[in-house]
């Protein structure tokens, strides 16, 4: 290679690569310099990690389980954890580092990604409950399926079997026969009529003449989403949200409910709308904290609630703009949202849905 | 027959104004195609900010993808980036790390390629018997763009890669950063730095202001967003290649590092969502085949279930590791069909039936499913995804 070809970028400064290269190796390269152990790990999950992992890192709902599933890989059903199929330890702090807690990535110290990952350990029956993971010990623990995993061998395994001029005539021994319907199943999204959904539609049935007028009179204009999703806001009874700008922006609202997707991996809204890892948020706006029925609160929030916080339009707005300022040891793992525009937008699209 | 008005009458739009030129300055389809969209299967994932959906490749032609419909992946959703606070570095085992502004990469030389981009999890749900209704979920998790850039190579040579570099790490500025290693022979092959796809800059969706393009590799190696190249003397093993995007075998060891997705190709129409509505008569079998081992040599089509093959038409260009579409023109009696394509590369090889390859991998597979999809046309046109045998 040439050297320095073109003389583009600058170089990057020691602060700015120790900022960015946050890489952990299997051999311990990237390993910053900390501790944890056990019980600590235990009490960082539970604040940071258990609302999607459940508290003995065995999942809740979908969410990956964390822990057990000792000798199931040639199981029907596998369960593939940090202890059963994990190969390297390394992968486990560097993840839990630069991507967790999800919604609230790199906000973990190295310390409490070393607590996280040695109660990771314990959960999973690696070490006991007294042990201390350090940079300097790290390397010494051998995961239970270091030795499971080996490169892709298709090359050798599969391609001479694959390869070589194909029948093209009285290939099957006899008449094929169905053995397995996908329509059996019925897990595939439908169309309104039942229909795998985007069926393209049907065009010579189709009377000709009403579409064709469609299209001349030019009253709907070519973009349908922002119509479906207004649809419910407009049915909401605006007078069951006591928040007076609620409702009154249209399209404030329509921007909250984009914004809101940040949300709804954690919330649900809507009619039939259950809890999940939060709480369902209809009707919040102006209601008493800590209230939905069937819902486990973190102990800060039943304290606050307990002191009379009603989520009226400025509580919420503080705590979304700074979940854990407002509400230290909060269970929420989102960093927030930092602009105004969107805190205002998304509570007026709470405030728009009904209780 | 009755004369048709449609014909003999005067419309509104053969008499009147259609939009004037200023009504969409950068346009959407019209509201009649609007069921060509990406769909997601709500099951599938806890959290659609991190979640996959599917291209409509059961309504599109042709080889390439327009962005707004092809699939998107995010493991911490799709984040808002601009060309002025984008940065790029690399660092590691180079002589001197770099960081590049967005106005710096384009000043390298620029290059175009076009190439498929493939979740490796593409048929994932169908391992264990057929159980989507139509190719947009079982075959949709692809897109075909034609990228510019430039090339890693260049970006490498610029920083000075030191001998006993050997990986190439790759991560994103999204909050999952979704890290892959590559090993340094295919870095410096063709692998692509890109701003532009279908001569548009990338969308939001798939990483703009620039992402990685790795022609032929699973598409979760194609990093959104990047922030950072790193040469190491090993591979990472993040989280992306150890627990997710590994092979587990039948004997409870699991394949790592299998990057290339195998030749394979599907029928997209008739296909389930597109049923055939016309009746019996000359009839259009169109469909899509792809290598990441080169290019598509040759499509065969069976009407019955694989007993009889057929060569299709290959229509346009077979370019390597992109989308080919194959046509296979027929006529149709009216009666009942199993419909199959087989793809074949440069390499011969030859797309395996599901059963061929769940003798060598189980069921216990989550990727790389890139076995023979049979559709079963019904009589009166109604397409189903089946398993025969």
């Amino acid at each position: 290679m040439p050297a320095n070809p073109l003389g583009l970028g600058r170089a990057a400064l020691s602060e700015e690569i120790d900022a960015w290269d946050v890489a952990v190796l299997p051999d311990g390269t990237g390993l910053p310099v900390g501790s944890g152990d056990v019980e600590t790990g235990d009490e960082v999950f539970a604040a940071n990690c258990a609302s999607c992992h459940g508290d003995f890192a065995e999942g809740l709902d979908s969410w990956p389980v964390l822990a057990g599933g000792d000798n199931s890989l040639t199981d029907p059903r596998p369960v593939k954890t940090v202890g059963s199929y994990w190969p390297y330890l390394s992968t486990v702090f560097d993840y839990v580092h630069r991507s967790m807690p999800f919604g609230s990535a790199q906000t973990l110290t190295p310390d409490d990604t070393y607590a996280i990952t040695a109660f990771l350990l314990y959960s999973n029956g690696i070490v006991e409950d007294d042990f201390v993971l350090t940079n300097e010990n790290f390397t010494s623990i051998v995961m239970p399926n270091a030795d499971g995993f080996y490169p892709d061998d298709r090359a050798q395994t599969e391609y001479p079997l694959f390869t070589g001029e194909p029948c093209m005539e009285n290939c099957l021994p006899g008449t094929p026969q169905v053995t397995k319907r996908a329509i059996d199943l019925k897990v595939t999204p439908t169309d309104a009529d039942g229909k795998p959904a985007g069926t393209l539609p049907v065009l010579s049935d189709a009377p000709a003449i009403p579409a064709v007028v469609q299209v001349a009179a030019d009253e709907a204009p070519a973009v349908p989403e922002p119509v479906a999703e207004a649809a419910p806001v407009a049915e909401a009874p605006a007078e069951s949200a006591p928040v007076e700008t609620a409702a009154a922006d249209p399209a404030l609202i329509a921007a909250g409910a984009t914004v809101f997707k940040k949300c709804s991996s954690c919330h649900k809204v809507g009619e039939g709308a259950k809890n999940a890892v939060g709480p369902t948020l209809n009707g919040i706006v102006g209601h008493d904290a800590g209230t939905v029925e069937g819902f486990k609160y973190s102990n800060p929030l039943l304290a606050m609630a307990e002191a009379g916080l009603v989520w009226d339009e400025a509580n919420l707005n503080a705590f979304l703009e700074n979940p854990r300022s407002f509400m230290k040891g909060t269970r929420m793992a989102f960093a927030g949202l930092k602009s105004e525009d969107e805190r205002s937008a998304v509570i007026a699209y709470l405030a728009s849905l009904g209780g | 027959q009755t004369a048709d008005p449609l014909i003999t009458e005067v419309q509104d739009y053969a008499s009147g104004f259609g939009d004037p030129v200023d009504a969409a300055p950068y346009g959407t389809p019209i509201s009649h195609e609007a069921h060509v969209v990406r769909r997601n299967v709500e099951w599938l994932t806890e959290s659609p900010v991190s979640s996959i959906n599917f291209t409509p490749i059961h309504a599109l032609e042709g080889t390439i993808t327009p962005q707004g419909c092809a699939f998107e992946r995010h493991h911490s959703g799709a984040i808002d980036m601009t060309k002025q606070d984008y940065r790029l570095m690399i660092n590691g085992l180079v002589d001197r790390p770099l960081v590049f502004t967005f106005e710096d990469l384009m000043r390298f030389p620029r290059h175009i390629t076009t190439a498929f981009c493939e979740c490796a999890a593409n048929g994932g749900m169908e391992w264990g018997g057929a159980q989507l209704e139509g190719c947009q979920f079982t075959q949709g998790m692809i897109h075909n763009m034609e990228y510019t850039g430039v090339m890693l190579r260049d970006l490498l040579a610029e920083a000075g890669v030191q001998t006993a570099g050997k990986w190439v790490y790759v991560e994103g500025h999204d909050a999952s950063s979704n890290g892959r290693s590559i090993p340094l022979e295919k870095a410096l092959d063709d692998v692509m730095v890109a701003f532009f796809a279908n001569g548009e800059a990338l969308r939001k969706e798939h990483g703009y202001p620039v992402r990685l393009v790795v022609p032929g590799w699973e598409g979760n190696m194609w990093v959104k967003w990047i922030r950072r190249i790193a040469v190491y003397d090993q591979a990472v093993e993040g989280r992306e290649e150890t627990s997710k995007y590994t092979d587990l075998m039948p004997d409870g060891r699991a394949r790592k590092w299998t990057w290339v997705m195998d030749a394979k190709s599907v029928i997209t129409s008739p296909s389930p969502q597109a049923p055939i509505r016309h009746g019996a008569g000359p009839l259009v079998i169109t469909g899509l085949a792809w290598s990441g081992n080169g290019r598509v040599t040759r499509v065969d089509v069976s009407t019955d279930g694989g007993n009889t093959w057929a060569p299709a038409r290959i229509s346009g260009d077979a370019k390597s590791k992109a989308l080919t579409r194959f046509h296979h023109d027929m006529n149709w009696d009216g009666s009942e069909m199993f419909i199959l394509s087989r793809a074949v590369d440069e390499t011969g090889y030859v797309q395996p039936t599901k059963q061929a390859l769940r003798d060598i991998r189980g069921t216990n597979n989550v990727y790389h499913n890139n076995a023979i999809q049979v559709w079963w046309v019904r009589a009166d046109g109604e397409v189903e995804n089946v398993e025969i045998a």
